[in-house]
């Protein structure tokens, strides 16, 4: 039996030439994204803006006109109604009563109901989250991620060397916001889920690094006196089947989730899967320029600097 | 590397079977599992709300108005003391959070200053001394007293009434008949409630969101409710409150009252024997029914208010004294508010204001649909990683598909020992670590593939492979560990349930992935021998 082999056995792709236009791209991606949040922002779901989430099953597929007709005449502020997953299942969203009240919110959950009537043949889910608890969660979202990031760059200092430190929480940044990048392109919802799938994908680019790192650090010691450029683009290659080899059992399986996993998952499991894409990418076009960039040291002897500029006359 | 040493393999493979064991009684019905004899492991995972359906909701207290009533008593009690010393004074009332009063005349401060200390007493300390503290602060600048509560009894005011609450709380979930009920204290103030499979969320917020702090006053005949807002004066000792029901009407009640809703020793949901209507039946403990009594006999034929949460439900008229311990309470209830009612009296009031700051409830039809879902997604995922892994690796592949096999019956099965909490994204992260437990054994076989290639023969390049990935497989996995960990520390409910999958998913993965691949390896390779490994 012949096996399958995604990437030949010896490969020599130059991916260290590519840098510049790699780190270009990098660069557009990581300033778009920051463009973007401040601009079109994060659509945040009421996990974090506060507020009530109504998902219903109707008898038939649903009239989404009229129900937004009906409860738009509550007066309740913005009301977004969607299908959800399938014609007979509507999603709604309630923007939370402006009142410093807890208790507004299932006033207004009262009325909603109220006014669905019989036309809501079961009520799958009901979330309010007062204004308290959403202040908190954000908080705690953006700290969780901050905590995640400075976690990582500690033990990969405490395992290599500080570059390498340096250059994984650089691609882990550039994973993060080019994600939020994407929720905003997409303006696909913001929730504690999305967190969850940032700190996911945080572990899956740490991973995907961390191999080439080792792979780099071995070689280090193997070839000592191997152009870094050279060395750096053998130790991509090196691991390069394995890169794509995980990449695809892992996308594999998310792609079976999004397509199969319901539509509450939808979101998540996409986010996912853009960040398993990001993070393969960076692993290989930003992880290893960065440490082309600020050189490594190679010796043991201190001369971090030195080397880099070294590496950097060898190019020129 | 390849070699094992005999009690390491009996290790190896003893880990294996319990992991087996204790998932197994996941793939039975659970009604079978109660013939299963205790010894064996008879425990399912415990599936989230997200998953079984039911209702999560977080509840916060009103310290604020907590601590505003522990002024107000304040007031009394040093109204009280300064009777009893006989010391004029003026301005006694709340100000800026502590209670202060001006003493009439220079020469009374000090015993004033000393009325007022004796009422203080101690509560127990905080966390740091332990030693028991003053409960307040007693301070006197010229002819004025501040008198302000200590950290130490707010703290111990707080504490007595979250664990009050609770077991308030408790008692009317009790009362709805529900299974498995997780009700715990959250953070300083905030009670975190937990229902599996309830129909009707609706029943249990009416049951939460009441204080329910219920008494018997009566009602004033100084004049009317009309006259007195007409006129916005209020005789003294009287206040305006209004009907429950709409419309809602104005009563004049007296502040002072007969009966207390503590005084209640049972309460229960019935029908007036005349109208048919409606009824809550309650009885007086022995105390309660001596003092109803009284003031029965002395005010026949006035009106009296039954209230609760500042609410007139009823005012009937007291037409003969009340002597028996038992009464009716009728209100133009459906039953459904009856039986509200009774549950509420019977389990007795908050000490304090409760809101409900979190809610999130799960039909039963979307958590069935989501376990339906994710199964399906998890089978379809692992064919595809299973094909994949077969088609890259063939016989290694395999191998690597049977520690995936037992990775995932692993996870399962300290699930199950853990009683860990297994939610919708919690399935997610099983699917992910399907994706990625084979990745360990990706690093491995990719670097036996390059020793071959250099030209190592079998054993040397497998050796070699096993030992030079085990750092990667290591630093990737700690990585991974962190941002789990992080999770679990920062989430809550379902985004817990993936932080649990995923770090147990990380640690099953690695033994499997690892160790076990590398103990079928080493038999493999004893067995027969190869001469070239195709991979």
């Amino acid at each position: 039996m012949r096996l399958l082999k995604l990437i030949p056995d010896d490969t020599h792709i130059p991916f260290v030439k590519w840098r510049h236009i790699a780190v270009s791209l990098s660069v557009i991606v990581v300033v778009a994204s920051a463009i973007l949040l401040f601009t079109r922002g994060l659509h945040f779901g009421i996990d974090f803006t506060g507020g009530i989430l109504i998902e219903i099953s109707t008898d038939g597929p649903a009239d989404i006109a009229e129900l937004r007709r009906d409860l738009g005449g509550l007066g309740l502020g913005e009301i977004q109604i969607q299908e959800f997953g399938q014609a007979d299942d509507v999603l709604i969203r309630v923007q939370a009563p402006d009142s410093e009240d807890e208790a507004a919110s299932q006033r207004v959950v009262d009325m909603v109901k109220a006014e669905l009537g019989d036309r809501a043949v079961e009520y799958r889910r009901v979330e309010v989250v007062g204004p308290q608890v959403s202040g908190e969660l954000v908080q705690d979202g953006i700290l969780a991620v901050v905590i995640a990031v400075v976690l990582m760059l500690i033990y990969i200092w405490f395992r290599f060397e500080w570059q390498f430190a340096l250059g994984s929480v650089i691609s882990l940044i550039h994973d993060v916001m080019a994600t939020i990048g994407v929720f905003c392109i997409l303006q696909l919802e913001f929730n504690l889920a999305s967190i969850a799938a940032l700190l996911t994908i945080v572990g899956y680019s740490m991973n995907d690094t961390v191999i080439v790192y080792d792979r780099i650090r071995e070689n280090l010691r193997k070839y000592k006196k191997m152009d870094l450029s050279e060395l750096l683009d053998l130790s991509i290659n090196q691991t390069l089947s394995r890169t794509i080899m995980t990449s695809g059992t892992t996308l594999l399986a998310l792609a079976a989730l999004f397509i199969f996993g319901g539509a509450v998952l939808r979101d998540f499991t996409f986010a996912m899967i853009f960040g398993i894409f990001v993070g393969t990418y960076s692993s290989i076009f930003v992880g290893a320029p960065v440490l082309l960039a600020i050189g490594v040291n190679r010796d043991g002897s201190g001369g971090a600097a030195q080397t880099a500029k070294e590496s950097a006359a060898g190019k020129a | 590397m390849l070699y094992f040493e005999r009690w390491k393999v009996v290790l190896i493979v003893l880990l294996c079977f319990a992991g087996l064991a204790y998932s197994a009684p996941n793939f039975v019905p659970k009604a079978q599992l109660e013939n299963v004899p205790g010894w064996l492991p008879n425990k399912q995972i415990n599936l989230g709300l997200d998953l079984r359906g039911g209702s999560y909701m977080l509840l916060g207290l009103d310290t604020r108005g907590l601590e505003h009533s522990r002024l107000q008593d304040l007031v009394n009690e040093v109204r009280n003391a300064l009777r009893d010393v006989r010391v004029p004074y003026t301005g006694l009332g709340i100000q800026g959070g502590m209670v202060t009063v001006t003493i009439t005349r220079a020469e009374d401060v000090e015993k004033a200053r000393v009325a007022i200390d004796n009422l203080a007493t101690t509560v127990s300390g905080n966390v740091f001394s332990g030693l028991p503290e003053r409960d307040l602060l007693v301070n006197a600048t010229g002819q004025r007293i501040d008198v302000s509560v200590t950290e130490a009894a707010k703290l111990a005011q707080l504490q007595a009434a979250v664990q009050q609450s609770i077991e308030i709380v408790r008692r009317r979930i009790d009362e709805l008949g529900t299974t498995e009920p997780v009700i715990q204290r959250q953070g300083a103030d905030r009670i975190l409630v937990q229902v599996p499979g309830l129909e009707d969320p609706q029943q249990l917020k009416e049951l939460l969101g009441r204080t329910a702090r219920m008494n018997f006053r009566l009602v004033s005949n100084a004049m009317s409710a009309q006259q007195a807002i007409a006129t916005r004066t209020v005789p003294a000792g009287t206040e305006i409150l209004y009907s429950a029901e709409e419309p809602r009407e104005p009563y004049l009640v007296e502040r002072r009252i007969m009966v207390g809703g503590d005084r209640l020793r049972d309460a229960s949901p019935g029908f007036d024997q005349r109208t048919g209507q409606p009824v809550v039946n309650f009885r007086f403990d022995s105390i309660g029914g001596r003092q109803f009594g009284e003031v029965t006999r002395e005010n026949v034929g006035r009106p009296f208010a039954i209230v609760l949460d500042n609410e007139v439900i009823s005012a009937p008229r007291i037409n003969e004294p009340i002597l028996g311990d038992s009464g009716q309470i009728s209100g133009n209830f459906t039953v459904q508010e009856a039986t509200n009612l009774a549950i509420l009296l019977r389990s007795g009031a908050l000490p304090v204001d409760i809101t409900i700051l979190e809610e999130r409830t799960v039909g039963p039809g979307l958590g069935a649909d989501s376990i339906a879902a994710g199964e399906i997604a998890a089978l379809i995922g692992a064919a595809a990683v299973v094909v994949f892994m077969i088609a890259s690796y063939g016989f290694f592949g395999v191998l690597a598909v049977a520690a995936l096999v037992l990775n995932v019956l692993m996870l399962f099965g300290i699930l199950s020992i853990l009683q860990a909490t297994l939610t919708l994204p919690g399935i997610a992260g099983i699917v992910l670590t399907i994706g990625m437990a084979v990745d360990a054994n990706v690093l491995i076989y990719e670097r036996i593939r390059e020793e071959v290639l250099a030209g190592k023969g079998p054993v040397p390049a497998i050796e070699t492979g096993y030992n030079k990935a085990l750092s990667s497989i290591l630093d990737a996995n700690i990585t991974t560990l962190i941002s789990a960990a992080i999770l679990f520390q920062m989430g809550t409910g379902p985004v817990r349930g993936f932080a649990v999958t995923l770090a147990i998913g990380i640690i099953t993965s690695v033994f499997t992935a690892y160790t076990v691949n590398r103990l079928m390896i080493s038999v493999w390779l004893r067995r027969s021998r190869p001469k070239a490994i195709v991979l």
